[in-house]
């Protein structure tokens, strides 16, 4: 849109209807709108969100899901050391089942935090599909073939809810009873 | 009524360190024997195969979900009457309400803690 369509619109409206200049206004800011917007796009490009920013981050969420994981085997290992210990007296054997219990319920933590990444990873992967697409429309880059499609799977689950979304285990016992 | 523990036990996760945790966990509740499948197809070959007393399996697995484990498991004439008890995260009420019209024994949120899974079985086992 050009600069001076202000001018060129106050210069033909007194060749126009009313309804046919209010008509012209609308065209005029949904042409700002969208050179706005393509600015916007161009900027992403430049800022490479969605060729290094954003798989940059889940390539570091998924690093952390294998550290955790590891991190949770080690002390699994470490437990079941503890547990096959022979010649601990009754007294002691029974704290130290409390503790391994206690470490095993803990550990169930990585399943819990792997999924949650998962979906922000899957929820990362969406926006970056959608900024490529974007910018395919706006700046049309004929040397990329990057077209990321998110792993969405229509027969999985959506994992852990967060706190108020999620039914308790009280409330799914009642439906059992 | 006495609990038999020495039923022989599926667990069912593609997740490693949750089969491991529930292992570990059965056997501080005095069950000892017990097997694992990391996917539903495993699974169902598994208890085709062997003689298993309970399925305690995950919802969230590919291809072959928990939900589909156990319609699969119902739809088995030798199977149908396996208590079967799903462990997941997913805490949605559709979802619970489609295990149990699925035929699911029991359901368990994800995290849970080993008197929890300790009651749970002795409330399947109880009606088996």
């Amino acid at each position: 849109m050009p600069e001076n369509s202000d001018i060129s619109i106050a210069h033909l409206r007194g060749d126009l209807t009313a309804t046919a200049a209010s008509l012209l206004q609308e065209l005029d800011s949904l042409g700002r709108i969208i050179s706005t917007a393509r600015a916007e796009v161009v900027a992403l490009r430049a800022e490479g969100l969605d060729q290094s920013v954003i798989p940059s981050a889940t390539d570091e969420l998924a690093e952390i899901v294998s550290h955790t994981a590891q991190a949770t085997h080690d002390i699994l290992d470490a437990c079941e050391q503890l547990e096959a210990l022979q010649g601990v007296p009754p007294d002691k054997a029974e704290t130290l089942m409390t503790a391994t219990t206690r470490i095993y319920e803990a550990c169930a933590f990585q399943d819990i935090t792997g999924q949650r990444i998962a979906k922000v990873v899957t929820a990362l992967q969406l926006i970056e599909a959608r900024i490529s697409k974007a910018r395919a429309c706006f700046v049309p880059d004929p040397t990329s073939s990057h077209q990321v499609e998110p792993a969405m799977s229509t027969v999985l689950l959506n994992g852990p809810q967060l706190p108020g979304n999620a039914i308790s285990q009280s409330a799914i016992d009642a439906l059992f009873d | 009524m006495t609990l038999d523990r020495s039923i022989k036990v599926l667990v069912v996760d593609d997740y490693k360190t949750m089969t491991r945790i529930i292992r570990n966990l059965l056997k501080q509740i005095d069950f000892h024997d017990a097997d694992e499948a990391a996917d539903g197809h495993e699974a169902l070959a598994k208890l085709r195969s062997g003689s298993f007393g309970l399925v305690i399996s995950d919802w969230n697995m590919a291809p072959m979900t928990g939900l589909d484990l156990l319609k699969e498991v119902r739809a088995d004439a030798r199977l149908k009457h396996l208590p079967f008890i799903m462990v997941t995260a997913e805490s949605k009420t559709e979802n619970v309400v489609a295990a149990k019209q699925a035929g699911v024994s029991n359901y368990i949120v994800k995290p849970f803690n080993a008197e929890t899974l300790r009651e749970k079985i002795e409330k399947v086992m109880a009606h088996a």
